[in-house]
């Protein structure tokens, strides 16, 4: 997805994990993901880079589609949707 | 014409009773780990990696053998040993925060540096890990030879939430079952 269709999502969910280290991010969008409705999309806000490709990774296993980030001032933003 | 009819109908009877087999053999969507060292940082890196797997919705067995159990030991907790008991008790690290590094432990000032710095970049300590575990369901196996050759008891242990205590024949049953095992 381009930075402006990321921009445009229509968030269903969202998680803060700003200010947590690996694993939190991570862990912090599984807790969540059970509340999102299916095919919402959540975003992950997350101080650590790693999360990008973990959430990537993650997303694939999981069968859900990995939207793209978004770097914001010192953190990204981190789209998926919750495909059922 | 029936005859060769027959014959598939056996081969295809032995299949499903191979498929059977194997479906009841395949490993679950499962992680063991064997935690041996007493090191925080070996620690800490069981259960991150723990703690990862349950992300992918995986089932984490942690089986805690020798030194490992120093991890799982709470101060507040007193309770009546032997001698021997004892002297390993006043040895061992009281709780998991006070286990040693596996390297810069630098005589004792080595772990506080280290977990100022961790609390510096907003990583979890040990602590909070295992709290983390406990909430999602990560299960500790205790090694009851080792609790008794280190005079280690039950009501010493910390209150986790998913906790046993079995010995190397649930460990060996738990990674037969599991699709990986590290021993750290």
């Amino acid at each position: 997805m381009t930075t402006d269709e990321l921009k445009g999502l229509e968030v269903a969910s969202e998680v803060d994990a700003r200010g947590t280290a690996c694993p939190g991010p991570l862990l912090e969008a599984k807790r969540a993901i059970a509340d999102c409705p299916a095919d919402g999309v959540m975003c992950v806000l997350s101080s650590d880079e790693g999360t990008i490709i973990d959430i990537q990774r993650w997303s694939k296993k999981m069968k859900y589609e990995y939207l793209g980030d978004l770097e914001d001032d010192g953190f990204w933003r981190i789209f998926f949707r919750k495909t059922s | 014409m029936s005859e060769e009819k027959q014959n598939m109908e056996e081969q295809i009877t032995q299949l499903m009773a191979r498929v059977d087999e194997l479906e009841e053999n395949a490993p679950n969507d499962s992680l063991c780990l064997g935690v041996m060292d007493g090191d925080y940082d070996k620690t800490m890196a069981a259960f991150i990696i723990a703690l990862g797997a349950v992300a992918y919705d995986m089932e984490v067995d942690m089986f805690f053998t020798f030194w490992g159990l120093s991890a799982l030991r709470d101060p507040k907790k007193k309770v009546k040993k032997d001698l021997l008991g004892k002297m390993f008790g006043a040895m061992l690290p009281k709780k998991a925060s006070k286990l040693p590094l596996s390297k810069m432990q630098m005589m004792g000032m080595g772990p506080p540096m280290i977990q100022a710095v961790m609390k510096m970049h907003n990583a979890d300590s040990l602590d909070e890990l295992m709290k983390k575990a406990g909430e999602f369901g990560v299960r500790i196996h205790v090694c009851t030879m080792a609790m008794d050759v280190m005079g280690m008891k039950k009501e010493e242990m910390i209150d986790y939430p998913h906790i046993d205590y079995v010995g190397v024949g649930a460990f060996v049953g738990m990674f037969q079952e599991a699709k990986q095992c590290w021993f750290m």
